[in-house]
Parts: C-alpha cells; structure tokens; sequence
C-alpha cells in the first residue's frame, strides 16, 4: 500500500515538474524572442522597461496562448481524417508522459523498469507517428511536408541517439536507470562520455523539435505539421511538445549528469536545476543557431555522429572490460 | 492477468482484421501498428521486458519507415484518397482461409514438448549471453548487411548522392 501512495506521489510530482518547466520553457523562449524582436515583439515597453517587467511580460506569453487557444474555434480542412489528427495530437503528450514515467523524479521513478532506457526509447519514437498522422491527417500540402521531414530526421538522429543510450547503458552494466545513476556516483557520465553527452543533446534538440531542428515546423513550410491546427487542437500539440522538450533534458540528468546526486539540497531540488540547466541550453541553442537542412542532417549525422559515437562505445566498453 | 491478456488478443486481431478493412493507407499503416504493439504488450505480460519494449520500438520505426515508402510507391500520391486495401478478394480469402485451418491444425495435432527447465531470472541476460554467444557470428553478418543495405538504398535514392556536393 505505502508502494502504491509513494508511486502515486512520485506521478504527481513528475506532473507538476513537467507543468512548471514546460511553462518556464515556453517563458524563456518568448523572452528571448521578444528581446530579439526588440520593440516589437509581444514584450514592448522597450526603453524604459526593466528586467523585472520583461520577465513578467515573458512569464505571462504562455498564459495569454493558452487563454487564446482556449477560446479558439477549431479549424476543419476539406475532407481531413480527424480520428489519425485526434490520435497524433495525442499521442505526443502521451508519448512525452509514458517516457518520463522512468525518470527518477526524487528517489525512484513511477516506473522502475529492468529495461528503463529501452522503454524511454520506444516512448520517444513513438513521436514520430504522433507527427506523421498530424501532418497526414489534416489533408493539406504544409503539414504533410512538415511530417515527412519529421521522418526524415528521425531516421537521421535515431542511429545516433541509440549508441550515445547503449554507450551510457554499457557504462553503468544495466538498463534500469536507477543502477545508471547508482554507477556515477564516484564519477558523471558526462565527464567520461562528453562525445555521448553531445551526440545526446543533439539528438534531444532532433526529437523533440526544436531549434535548429525544429524544420518540421519551419517557417518556410508556414509552420509545418500543426499549421491547419487551431483552438483545442493547437493547445494539445503545443503542450505536448513542450512535455516532450521537458522530458528530452530531464533524461539527460540521470543518464549523464549523475541524477539527483549534489551537495545539501535534496535529490529532487537536484534533479530539477540540472533539468533547468539542460533545458537553458536548448532554448539559447534555438535562438542563437540557425537552422539546419533535413538532408544536410542526415548526412552529418551518419557520417560523423554515427563513428563519432560508435568510437565513444569503443571507448567505454575498453574501459568497463575487466 | 489473463484480463489483460485476452484485451491484448482481442486488440491484436480486431486491428489484424481492420487492416483489411478500412480505406485509406494510413488507416491501414496504423492498424497494423496496434495490432503488433498489443502482441509486444502480450511479451511484456509474460515477463520478457527487453524483447516487448523492442518489438514496441522496432514496430513504430517499421511501420513509420513505411509509412515514407507508401508516398514512393503509391499510385494515388500519398495514398491521399480512399481505396481498397485488398486485390483479388476471393482468391485471397481462400489462400487465407487455407493457411488459417492448416496452421490452426497444427497446433492441435503437433506433439508439444513438455516444458524443460524454468524460466532464467533475468531472460534479457540470457538472451544478450546467446546472442553474443553461439549466435554471434550470425548476428554480426545480420547486423553488418543491414546496415549495409540501409545505407546503399539512402544512397542510391536520394538526388544529391555521392557526386552532387
């Protein structure tokens, strides 16, 4: 019983982290952009405003989205298929949830699975189709290119990402997740595996979207797979990629930034600023690297991440042999 | 248990069945994905944690790697517009309905062994020991032609190739 109230407590704190990040995020990106756009962004009051009023201005960007969407109409295209658009949208929340039940939040995960990093895996691929049935389904030219070039990318970061996953996976001799945070302890896996570490960060910005990877939303194609989507729909969409943004740095934590291990505060305190940490990082690389062409990527990263990685699992498995 | 065993079958051939039936490429493309998630799910209820979540994982990426051949070959582009999702309807049936009774057959009438040992305490070491073990070679002449193949046909179908720099 107290498994089950201690479970239960873990989910309401994954929720409620996924919530404040995905805000805060969501906040960061609009304050940047606004400080980019200068005074004519959503941030005006240019000139005498302070850091205190653009961080309250970029806080609220979220809120007012959200009340915006809410209030919205959906939008119907000529002859979509709703059922493959409604199971896309939903599926990348879901997708984003299921893969963060193997996190550890605080001490254990909601989830404490032998096979944790596969089954973040399978979760984080089940995205792909999240994109492909949106971009399919709504029956116009813009979000059937975005979701192919979500494809395209996929099968460009994936080779990648499963090496630096099995590299760290090799490192700590287990799966589960919770024995890849007991095997740093004396020393972060980030420290040993920065090859890995990149190729991750790199494949999370792929995954999840966003930034320089972000194409299949791109502006070129007028906003790609979610451009016919609006009201409900849109608000779904938005915040389940923002879950998954939240999702792909938090597991960077116990995978190569030694979880929730620190000095005085406590395990979760821990956890949460490095995710904070991580995500920064994601949200400037949006604002400060252009973005990158799906073929361009796909080369790049099966000519130089694919070695690059595979002699960084060369590396770890010399080192874990005896 | 049997609960969810028997809400897996159940999922796995109504999709099996819906493949056939509905109109559209897509649908059809999904269908089929339910139907092998819930057959990875059955994996997982019988402890087999590593080989279910990669059959859930193999199976997204499969279907999904699909999902870009059926824009290269279909006739409708992007299988945009409803069509029937089966070609000579009798014909198949029969073959179907023959493989059915003789596989069905089978199951009553193969001798089955009696069971042998117990289950491994931990049935992902065990598979990783046989794959790296006496499968080893096989695996890696596998692993070295798909990889080969994957890269060859990105090659040979995309318009900037080898020469176009």
């Amino acid at each position: 019983m107290s498994a089950q109230v201690c479970a239960v407590g873990e989910a309401v704190r994954l929720v409620l982290g996924l919530v404040v990040l995905g805000w805060g995020a969501a906040a960061l990106d609009a304050g940047l952009g606004g400080a980019r756009r200068g005074a004519g962004g959503p941030l005006r009051g240019a000139g005498g405003a302070g850091w205190w009023e653009v961080v309250r201005g970029a806080a609220g960007v979220p809120l007012g989205e959200v009340a915006r969407l809410v209030t919205q109409r959906r939008r119907r295209t000529l002859v979509p298929d709703a059922l493959l658009v409604r199971t896309g949208i939903v599926a990348l929340l879901l997708a984003a949830l299921l893969a963060a039940v193997v996190l550890p939040v605080g001490e254990a995960p909601v989830l404490d699975t032998s096979v944790g990093i596969v089954w973040f895996n399978a979760m984080e691929v089940c995205v792909w189709g999240a994109l492909w049935l949106v971009g399919w389904g709504v029956n116009s030219v813009y979000p059937l290119i975005g979701g192919y070039r979500f494809l395209v990318q996929g099968l460009s970061y994936e080779l990648p990402h499963m090496f630096a996953l099995i590299t760290v996976a090799l490192g700590a001799g287990s799966l589960r997740i919770a024995d890849v945070v007991a095997a740093q302890r004396e020393l972060w896996f980030v420290v040993w595996m920065p090859v890995a570490f990149v190729v991750y960060l790199i494949s999370a910005a792929a995954m999840a979207f966003w930034g320089p990877l972000g194409q299949p939303l791109g502006r070129d194609v007028a906003g790609g797979v979610p451009a016919e989507l609006a009201g409900a729909d849109r608000l779904l969409f938005t915040i389940g990629r923002y879950a998954l943004l939240v999702v792909v740095a938090a597991a960077a934590v116990p995978l190569f930034l030694g979880g929730g291990a620190g000095p005085v505060l406590a395990g979760w305190a821990w956890a949460a600023i490095k995710t904070v940490a991580v995500l920064c990082v994601l949200v400037l690389v949006k604002h400060r690297v252009p973005a990158v062409r799906m073929d361009r990527f796909t080369e790049f990263a099966w000519v130089v991440l694919i070695p690059l990685a595979l002699v960084q699992t060369l590396v770890v498995g010399i080192v874990v042999l005896p | 248990m049997s609960v969810a065993f028997w809400v897996l079958a159940v999922l796995a051939v109504a999709s099996g069945v819906a493949v056939f039936v509905v109109d559209s490429m897509a649908r059809a493309t999904f269908a089929l994905l339910a139907s092998l998630l819930a057959v990875g799910g059955t994996l997982l209820l019988v402890d087999l944690h590593y080989v279910g979540v990669l059959v859930i994982l193999m199976m997204v990426m499969e279907m999904l790697v699909m999902a870009v051949f059926m824009i290269m070959y279909m006739m409708n582009p992007g299988g945009l517009t409803p069509m029937k999702m089966v070609h000579n309807p009798r014909g198949a049936a029969l073959i179907a309905g023959a493989v059915f009774v003789l596989l069905a057959a089978g199951v009553f009438l193969a001798p089955w062994p009696e069971r042998k040992g117990r289950p491994p305490a931990d049935p992902t070491r065990a598979l990783g020991l046989s794959i790296m073990g006496p499968k080893m070679l096989v695996m890696m002449v596998i692993g070295v032609a798909i990889l080969a193949t994957m890269i060859s046909t990105v090659v040979l179908a995309t318009h900037r190739g080898r020469y176009d720099r």
